[in-house]
């Protein structure tokens, strides 16, 4: 290796051979920057999608073949357009003032959070990873999995009222829990590339559960892609009694509860805990973790495994709170958006909580405006990737805004120090 | 060709590496640039290859004013720079590495290589200065010595007149020293203008036509080779320095730490330390000596279990240690301080609070059971800073704002914070400035006469004679000799590092006192400094 | 002058003491040669009945060459096969016990065994032939996007960026060649279109990764998402209110190659595609060889093995980097091609199904090289046919394992089971200077 035998590094010489990739640039990338730039992102990203939406209308497509003659009505139709959806999108995420009961009228917010539920629990998952330096694509598989093993819990045993659900909760949490570890496993024994591995695994899961519901135990004589209906006793009680709001049709179950002392947890997990303090270690430096006594091995691997059961319990409030069976199409595409709601969270727990909740709200009333405007749920996809790109990268949202670069923080040591100065420092600075 | 530089400024942040530096170098001349640690050479020098952009100054190739926007634009002026770290592609042949860059095509759009003329020309100067270089061996596969001369290749096949070589002998023995030392005359004889910047003042006196001195960034004086080098050194570092430690003679009691026929192996089979013994009793020190890269590094990850053994022994107190892991090594009173503090010794987005129990955190009174008492680890760290007086705002800031030595000293107040009974250093004192090298080496001793079993790894003979009782001296990857701090003299362990074993090296020094016999050996003034 | 003694040790382990110190062997092939050995003997050798045969179908259609159906004795057969299978894990065995190296042909030689063995089970006394030939198109025709897509992963990893957007740059090719095609009412502009969206991806990626120095896999998957996100919304608006005008089918003519085309078995297989096929085959071989054996070649690898060599040797190492992504973009655009024109099917929402990531495998699998990437994606291509395949012809085993099949392989393979993986070494590092 032409890198054998480094003295020390001399004068302001950086470090010359190539280094192994470490976590802890992951990580800095993703819990550096503030809130005015996560608040500018999502307005810069809601702007991109409402030029997407004007593009795709017909009416305002019409109206721009005589743009030059009349820009007015291309104008016009665009605001129509744009404004409309994002209306739809509006009344469908938090408030619905059209409706006719109170109940139908906040029925929206309810919504929101109930797709919040898994969003949140899924992205803790590929949150935690993050502060170990892992990259958690397999949120996917996870729940895919945890599903299988709570929804068969949840309609093949008869057990009494509150064990039964408990068991059902646990069983997905195990399974999810193992089929993380895996990766996690195999990551710290071999060195194998958990985003490798776990997009693997992911499939593997899609081909399993594609396999499984055509099995006698899970399709009994039936001919559908979907199981049993799981038993009163194993699923998530709905929170919003009608006592409290009559006649409301809510479906917000107690999988909330679920997601809030999940974050709590992983809260003291990562901050608190002896844990957390390896796996933040471990995410940081491995060498030094390592040289500390910490067997990084088993840190990825009980790392991967509390992802996975985060993933697993977020398959919970699919088939025990929303869906109440199992389904090929359980996990959605939710293991995917975990991801963008850990970055857009900066893999903090209270930080996943709240971008679960917006991106829940994005999904929510994203079905409002399908419906309504035609406007299709896609846009929330757009706008959810454009937020989060602009995130990593938050010199591009000051350029955008022009917004004076922040002060370089004197954290640097000489020997990291470099010449160039300009946006790259944020993401670039130890 | 003649090199003037003009004021050259280059500044990183608040830092001033290089204030206004001016350097004259003669056509044919070998050029001594010298200075300590961080004094801002390194600097100097990619400025001039074109891998810095200066804030100020000038460069003159023969009285022309040039500026370069890129090493290629120095590479096409002539100059060319031997790295202290290799340039080198490890998984390229020694053809591919000199042909990159300025790659011999076949004519016609393709650009495919024509890599006959590169092994040409690798044969060629290969045998013009007498390398002995196989431009088809793959260049990880090659020894450091002969990485080095691919190096020389790849500036002479791009017919460089001045040639930059940083730091170039800190990972050569003293023969392969003697063999660079060689090709750089040949070279001058060629008529190629060499920079040689260094901090080995033996061997700046052995090869140089004229030295410049920089300290903190500016040019401190001019000296001849005939110089004295008390007057290099003070040039040097500024102030007479003494790194005498005061200390007591050893009271060594019983024998505490045993390696018995310990071997590594690389992960490519080849055993990097080679069946090595020794015994270090309680309340001595025991220093491991040796030219970087010698199996220094591996023994060291080997007794913590970093890296695992192939074979043979480790026992402190008589207890086996080969089968544990690292976490119950460290229990079992072992103290580490790593070589690399930067990457293994500190976590750097840690806080230096968290840093302080980064192996501790789930020992009492930092834990209890899987919960962590934060106000305990603070509590901790107010103690420790104040003991080991670490200059910090606040224990809640990230180490990463400390400087090198206040690192350090937040590593060996972590490790000393326990009851030891080993004491496991690899450069405590690298990079660090005096008065914290004085300070290291106080508590290393201080820790010593506790009882404790202490062994030192250092490349620095300074150092290695400043603290040792004992001394081993290590050759790639075998003990050559163990000899008593008494009886030790640098003559002889000089040649001991060049893997003469120890009697013939006592005769051998006796009787022929080369010059350059212990050219590795650093100055008495600059202590832990590489 | 001192002349050192010389050394006593280093690459020669032997102590002073006498045994020597010896790397511990590493069974990990043979052990894997052995599962697969086992399997072959268990599940398929010993469950084949007695006297029944396996028939293979070896072409279809006409041909100047028409071969009959192959009958071969099934129990024997698969006896013969899978005791090959023990004696190459033994032969393994033996190699490694000696310090050698397994030969790749000896990797290939086991995979082929092994399904060989595998089909003659399951064809084992059923009416239904065995379709060799339409199993071997059908695998090629899989293994399209996935040899471009692996040849992009080559062309930006070997420089350095991880290009997880595979994925995305396939499906925005698919699209673009779509609707090029349909609007232009010619399907050639359609391949012009689609490299060109794959580079707009790619060029995205290059500015997060390289000017903003954003984690690369983190761009990656967003680039996915958003690429998804962007398709599916003009696939559901502009797309489908008027499909005649802007999502037509515009397929791709087969242009079959005189004699080539006419072999037994390949030809067919082979020589009988539409230009994008054909194209892969050059880009291939070009790739390879440009790859080890060029200017451009050098310089990327030595960008994505030590930047900061590269550019002390005056090699803009960034822009090295972003010229790369793009053309890596570019070749996964025209991959993308494939699913639409190439198919002669119109656009569908996320019609790229995860192709790119599969591809990401391949070329991970291929060590990094054009050509190891290609045997990789035909892997992946045939064991996915198999499954369709054979559960049209009424497997004993359910598809959805054979389909598992490939990705199974590829976690052994990544774990080291099958030998070391070493990534280009700069892989997903940002170069500041």
């Amino acid at each position: 290796m032409s890198s054998q035998g480094t003295g020390p590094d001399t004068d302001q010489d950086t470090r010359s051979a190539p280094q192994p990739a470490r976590g802890g640039d992951v990580l800095r990338e993703i819990v550096t920057g503030n809130a005015v730039i996560s608040v500018l992102a999502v307005v810069v990203a809601m702007a991109v999608g409402g030029v997407l939406i004007a593009v795709a209308d017909s009416g305002v497509r019409g109206s721009s073949t005589y743009f030059f003659a009349r820009p007015g009505d291309t104008l016009v139709a665009a605001w129509r357009a744009v404004s409309g959806a994002y209306v739809a999108m509006f009344r469908g995420s938090v408030y619905d003032w059209q409706a006719a009961t109170f109940a139908a009228q906040v029925k929206p917010l309810t919504e929101s959070v109930v797709y919040a539920i898994p969003l949140i629990l899924a992205g803790l998952g590929v949150a935690i990873a993050f502060r170990a330096g892992l990259f958690n694509i397999g949120a996917q598989g996870q729940i895919i999995v945890g599903a299988i093993v709570a929804s068969y819990v949840g309609f093949a045993w008869d057990l009494p009222v509150v064990l039964h659900l408990l068991l059902a909760v646990l069983g997905g949490l195990l399974a999810g829990a193992l089929y993380g570890a895996i990766p996690g496993i195999l990551k710290g024994r071999t060195g194998a590339h958990e985003v490798i591995v776990t997009i693997m695994l992911n499939y593997i899961a899609l081909y399993f559960i594609s396999w499984i519901l055509k099995q006698q135990a899970f399709n009994p004589g039936r001919t559908g892609q979907r199981s049993p209906a799981v038993e009163g006793s194993a699923t998530y009680p709905l929170l919003v009694p009608d006592l409290l709001v009559p006649g409301n049709s809510f479906r917000l179950h107690a999988g909330l509860l679920v997601a809030i002392l999940a974050t709590v947890f992983t809260w003291w997990l990562l901050e608190r805990s002896t844990l957390g303090f390896e796996i933040r270690a471990v995410g940081a430096n491995q060498h030094a973790a390592r040289t500390a006594g910490m067997s990084v091995a088993r840190t990825l691997a009980l790392t991967m495994a509390i992802a996975g059961g985060m993933a697993g319990l977020a398959a919970t409030a699919q088939v025990l709170g929303t869906e109440r069976s199992l389904t090929a199409g359980v996990a959605a595409s939710i293991g995917f958006d975990a991801i963008t709601v850990a970055l857009l969270g900066r893999s903090r727990p209270l930080g996943t909580f709240l971008a679960g909740l917006l991106f829940g709200a994005l999904k929510a009333g994203g079905f409002l405006m399908q419906s309504v405007t035609a406007t299709p749920i896609d846009i929330v996809l757009v706008v959810q990737s454009v937020i989060v790109l602009l995130i990593a990268a938050p010199p591009l949202v000051r350029s955008i805004f022009r917004l004076p670069a922040p002060p370089a923080r004197r954290r640097r040591r000489p020997r990291a120090a470099r010449p160039a100065g300009g946006p790259s420092q944020e993401v670039t600075a130890p | 060709m003649k090199l003037e530089l003009r004021g050259i400024t280059k500044t990183f942040g608040s830092l001033v590496a290089n204030d206004r530096i001016d350097l004259v170098v003669e056509p044919g001349e070998i050029h001594a640039l010298l200075g300590e640690n961080g004094a801002g050479k390194s600097t100097l020098m990619n400025v001039l290859y074109g891998l810095y952009e200066p804030d100020g100054g000038q460069i003159l190739l023969d009285e022309q004013p040039v500026t370069f926007d890129g090493p290629g634009d120095a590479v096409a002026a002539g100059i060319g720079m031997v790295h202290q770290h290799f340039m080198l592609v490890p998984v390229f042949t020694v053809a591919e590495s000199v042909a990159l860059g300025h790659e011999p095509t076949s004519t016609g759009p393709a650009g495919l290589l024509d890599l006959q003329s590169a092994r040409r020309r690798v044969r060629e100067i290969s045998e013009r200065f007498g390398f002995d270089v196989d431009p088809d061996a793959v260049v990880e596969n090659l020894p450091v010595g002969v990485q080095q001369r691919v190096e020389i290749i790849k500036a002479l096949a791009r017919d460089a007149r001045v040639l930059i070589l940083d730091e170039p002998t800190a990972v050569l023995t003293p023969q392969e020293t003697d063999e660079l030392i060689a090709i750089m005359n040949e070279l001058k004889q060629a008529g190629t203008t060499i920079v040689f910047i260094t901090h080995k003042l033996r061997e700046v006196r052995a090869v140089a036509d004229r030295i410049t001195v920089i300290r903190r960034g500016q040019v401190v004086g001019e000296a001849s080779p005939e110089s004295t080098e008390a007057e290099l050194a003070s040039l040097m570092v500024g102030r007479q320095v003494s790194l005498a430690v005061d200390k007591r003679p050893a009271d060594p009691r019983e024998a505490v730490f045993v390696v018995e026929d310990l071997s590594v192996l690389s992960p490519a089979g080849t055993a990097v330390v080679d069946r090595v013994s020794f015994t270090v009793r309680g309340g001595e020190v025991l220093c491991v000596a040796g030219v970087q890269g010698n199996g220094q590094t591996e023994l060291a990850e080997a007794v913590l279990g970093l890296v695992p053994a192939a074979h043979g022994r480790i026992l402190l107190d008589g207890s086996e240690l080969s089968r544990l892991a690292v976490r119950d090594r460290l229990r079992a009173g072992i103290g580490f301080v790593p070589e690399d503090r930067s990457t293994d010794g500190v976590v750097s987005s840690f806080t230096v609070a968290e840093n302080l129990v980064l192996d501790l955190y789930d020992a009492a009174p930092f834990a209890r059971g899987p919960a962590m008492s934060p106000a305990r680890v603070h509590d901790n760290a107010q103690e420790r800073t104040a003991e080991f007086d670490v200059r910090l705002t606040d224990v809640q800031d990230p180490i990463s704002t400390l400087s090198g030595g206040n690192a350090q000293k937040v590593v060996l107040a972590r490790e000393l914070s326990r009851p030891l009974r080993l004491l496991l250093a690899s450069q405590p004192t690298r990079g660090l400035d005096v008065g914290s090298i004085e300070f290291v080496h106080r508590r290393i001793i201080e820790e010593r006469d506790k009882g404790t079993a202490v062994v030192i790894v250092s490349t620095e003979l300074d150092e290695v004679l400043a603290l040792a009782d004992r001394v081993a001296v290590m050759y790639r990857g075998t003990v050559v000799g163990i000899v008593d701090a008494a009886d030790a003299d640098r003559d002889v362990l000089g040649l001991m590092m060049a893997g003469v074993p120890l009697e013939e090296a006592r005769q051998e020094a006796s009787r022929h006192h080369s010059s350059l016999g212990e050219a590795d050996l650093t100055a008495g003034s600059e202590g832990g400094l590489t | 002058m001192i002349s050192p003694v010389p050394p006593a040790a280093g690459t020669d382990t032997t102590g002073p003491a006498g045994t020597p110190v010896r790397a511990r062997a590493d069974y990990r092939t043979t052990v894997f040669y052995g599962l697969a050995a086992a399997v072959a003997v268990l599940l398929f050798a010993l469950r084949t009945p007695g006297g029944a045969d396996t028939r293979f179908q070896v072409v279809t259609g006409s041909g100047l060459f028409t071969v009959p159906v192959i009958a071969v004795p099934a129990e024997p057969v698969a006896w013969l096969l899978s005791l090959a299978l023990v004696g190459a894990a033994a032969w393994a065995g033996v190699l490694t016990h000696q310090r050698r190296r397994v030969p790749l042909w000896l990797h290939i030689a086991v995979g082929v065994a092994f399904v060989l063995c595998f089909l003659v089970w399951v064809g084992a006394g059923r009416a239904a032939l065995i379709p060799v030939t339409s199993l071997l198109a059908g695998a090629l025709a899989l293994s399209v996007p996935l040899i471009f897509g692996a040849l992009s992963g080559v062309v930006c990893e070997r420089s350095g960026v991880i290009n997880i957007a595979i994925e995305g740059q396939l499906l925005f090719g698919a699209f673009a060649a779509a609707v090029v095609a349909s609007r232009l009412a010619t399907p050639f502009l359609g391949l012009v279109a689609a490299p060109v969206a794959g580079a707009a991806v790619g060029a995205v990626l290059a500015w997060f990764a390289v000017r903003y120095q954003v984690n690369q896999i983190i761009v990656g998957v967003v680039l996915n998402t958003l690429i998804i996100g962007l398709t599916g919304f003009f696939f559901s608006t502009v797309l489908s209110e008027d499909a005649a005008l802007w999502n037509a089918r515009q397929p791709l003519g087969t242009l079959p190659i005189p004699l080539l085309s006419q072999i037994p078995i390949i030809g067919p297989v082979l020589f009988s595609q539409t230009i994008l096929v054909y194209l892969m085959y050059v880009l291939v071989v070009v790739l390879h060889v440009m790859l080890f054996r060029s200017r451009w070649g050098l310089r990327t690898r030595a960008v994505g093995e030590h930047p900061k060599a590269a550019d002390t040797v005056g090699i803009q190492v960034n822009r090295r980097r972003v010229a790369n992504v793009i053309l890596g973009g570019a070749i996964a655009g025209l991959g993308g091609a494939f699913f639409t024109v190439g198919s002669g099917l119109a656009f569908g929402r996320e019609m790229s199904a995860g192709q790119g990531f599969i591809a990401l495998a391949s070329m991970i699998l291929g060590r990094w090289s054009p050509f190891g990437a290609v045997v990789a994606a035909l892997m992946f291509g045939f064991s996915r046919n198999l499954g369709n395949v054979l559960s049209t012809i009424g497997a004993p085993v359910p598809s959805e394992m054979l389909l598992m099949l490939p990705y199974l392989i590829t976690i052994f393979a990544v774990a080291g089971l099958v030998g070391r993986i070493r990534p280009p070494a700069a892989n997903g590092q940002p170069y500041v200077k």
